[in-house]
């Protein structure tokens, strides 16, 4: 456990000291604090489109933080050959690949903390409540949405060379997964066979990334989500998480690294 | 004098992407003894199959036949790399963290507690002369400089046997004598140092025994001055036995 967290801290420190979470911070801000300026039609609701804009954004630099973080790990270690002497020591490649992953994950929770704390200070100001639990439900589902791509990314960067194409290729899966993969199995419907049951059987084997999108929790204050769904949701993630890091464990047990 | 370092009928084959995935042999039937204390050279042209020999002792790739002990046990389980250090050839080290920290990171690898790790990184800064440098970002600082942190980072555990592929290459004079100076230092306080170079004069000067390898097989294994013989220089010995054949002059 030891070594994982150690590379781990490293991941950590290489997000904190990169300037991509800044600019991708800084840019959320600016828009925000720009939309929420204008009051249009003195209309009360508006706040809502607001939270939805900030949401919107809150997703979108997350998931490229997360996939571009976790897809030049590997390949950077390899291109650096920083990798050599790191499996010189009495650290597994097991180990490596968890450190990887953990780093990441951790990295993409504490961004994402703090475009929650921004988006938490931006509605309050306008709604003047905090519905911290809805928020930690939000925010929490969104964080093992981010461990799934992660651990894909991972995967990716062990089978796909350059950082990015692995990164284009994850955007574009994961993007399909949240906008079609809630729909595959009536798309399969509409198909001739054999297709109809290729596409049948992918939307019981994809992760459903959709069903962890709870903006609207927050957006129009609904009730909380069971905290049994929330738990199982949060169990479906880690399910898959594991599948995902098996797989890139599989992949880098016997790849030559010189 | 116990043995640390042993390989038996090594041999390395890969699919060759140059020659349509044809066979290639990278080591073939390679046997080699390190005993402890020793500074031993490994020497071979571009390509000969010293990258791939420590490859191989570091778990890197596995052989397709023989085996390879570092003290004993097999290099394919981690716990054989506890006790030694491996400079790389050419390692550009994470830009963002400084060399304190990336001793720092080493040194949790290796399971030291932090009151060792708070004595052993001052000392080794010193010992590499960067404690000047110590806070500063690794992607500020000099190839040279990038080749002593690496010198660093591979005696951050004190090992007992130092693995090193070529640590004076891209060192411009002076940096090469500090290296030299370094391994030197290591040998007389009883280090086992196995190193790959080009530089032959500088393996004439620390080295007690070496190995000359030539298209994946040992040609020449002995004491220096066995090797070097009635030639003039082990230069002069080491180009005789690659069967290279000087051209006249036109």
């Amino acid at each position: 456990m030891n070594n994982i967290l150690a590379v781990a801290g490293v991941v950590i420190k290489e997000l904190y000291r990169r300037k991509d979470f800044y600019v991708l911070f800084i840019v959320t801000i600016l828009i925000c604090v720009v939309m929420a300026s204008i009051n249009i039609y003195n209309d009360a609701h508006i706040v809502r489109y607001l939270k939805e804009i900030c949401l919107d954004l809150i997703w979108l630099c997350s998931l490229v933080i997360a996939v571009t973080t976790t897809a030049r790990q590997i390949p950077a270690e390899r291109e650096n050959r920083t990798l050599l002497p790191l499996l010189a020591k009495p650290l597994t490649r097991v180990q490596l690949i968890f450190g990887k992953f953990l780093g990441c994950w951790l990295a993409c929770g504490l961004a994402l903390l703090c475009f929650y704390i921004f988006f938490g200070v931006l509605s309050a100001t306008r709604e003047h409540q905090w519905p911290v639990l809805n928020y930690f439900q939000a925010g929490m589902l969104h964080w093992f949405l981010l461990g799934i791509v992660v651990a894909f990314a991972l995967l990716g960067s062990l089978i796909f060379a350059a950082p990015s194409s692995n990164a284009t290729i994850c955007f574009v899966i994961i993007g399909g997964i949240l906008f079609v993969g809630r729909n595959l199995d009536r798309i399969a419907l509409t198909l001739q066979e054999p297709v109809r049951s290729v596409v049948y059987s992918l939307y019981f084997v994809i992760p459903h990334l959709e069903l962890f999108d709870v903006r609207d929790l927050v957006i129009h204050n609904w009730p909380l989500i069971p905290w049994t769904y929330f738990c199982l949701g949060l169990v479906y993630a880690l399910f898959y998480m594991a599948v995902f890091l098996i797989g890139a464990c599989l992949a880098f047990r016997r790849k030559a690294v010189n | 004098m116990s043995i640390i370092l042993k390989t038996e009928k090594l041999r390395v084959e890969y699919r060759s992407r140059e020659m349509r995935g044809a066979t290639k042999v990278a080591l073939s039937g390679l046997d080699l003894e390190v005993g402890s204390g020793e500074v031993f050279g490994f020497l071979g042209p571009n390509g000969a199959g010293k990258t791939t020999t420590m490859n191989v002792l570091l778990g890197f790739v596995p052989p397709t036949s023989g085996a390879a002990y570092l003290f004993g046990i097999d290099v394919r389980q981690p716990i054989a790399r506890q006790r030694i250090g491996y400079l790389p050839e050419l390692t550009y080290y994470y830009k963002f963290l400084t060399a304190e920290e990336l001793l720092r990171f080493y040194a949790k690898i290796f399971g030291l507690t932090s009151t060792e790790t708070d004595r052993r990184i001052p000392e080794l800064l010193k010992l590499v002369e960067l404690e000047h440098a110590s806070k500063r970002p690794i992607k500020s600082y000099s190839k040279g400089m990038q080749q002593r942190v690496g010198l660093a980072q591979a005696l951050i555990n004190n090992p007992d046997l130092l693995i090193l592929d070529e640590p004076t290459s891209g060192l411009d004079p002076l940096g090469r004598m500090k290296v030299r100076e370094i391994i030197q230092r290591l040998k007389n306080e009883g280090k086992t140092v196995f190193f790959s170079s080009h530089e032959l004069g500088e393996v004439e000067s620390v080295c007690d025994r070496v190995a000359i390898i030539h298209q994946g097989e040992l040609k020449a294994l002995g004491r220096v001055a066995d090797i070097t013989g009635a030639h003039a220089s082990l230069e002069q010995a080491f180009l005789n036995i690659i069967g290279y054949q000087m051209q006249p002059a036109s």
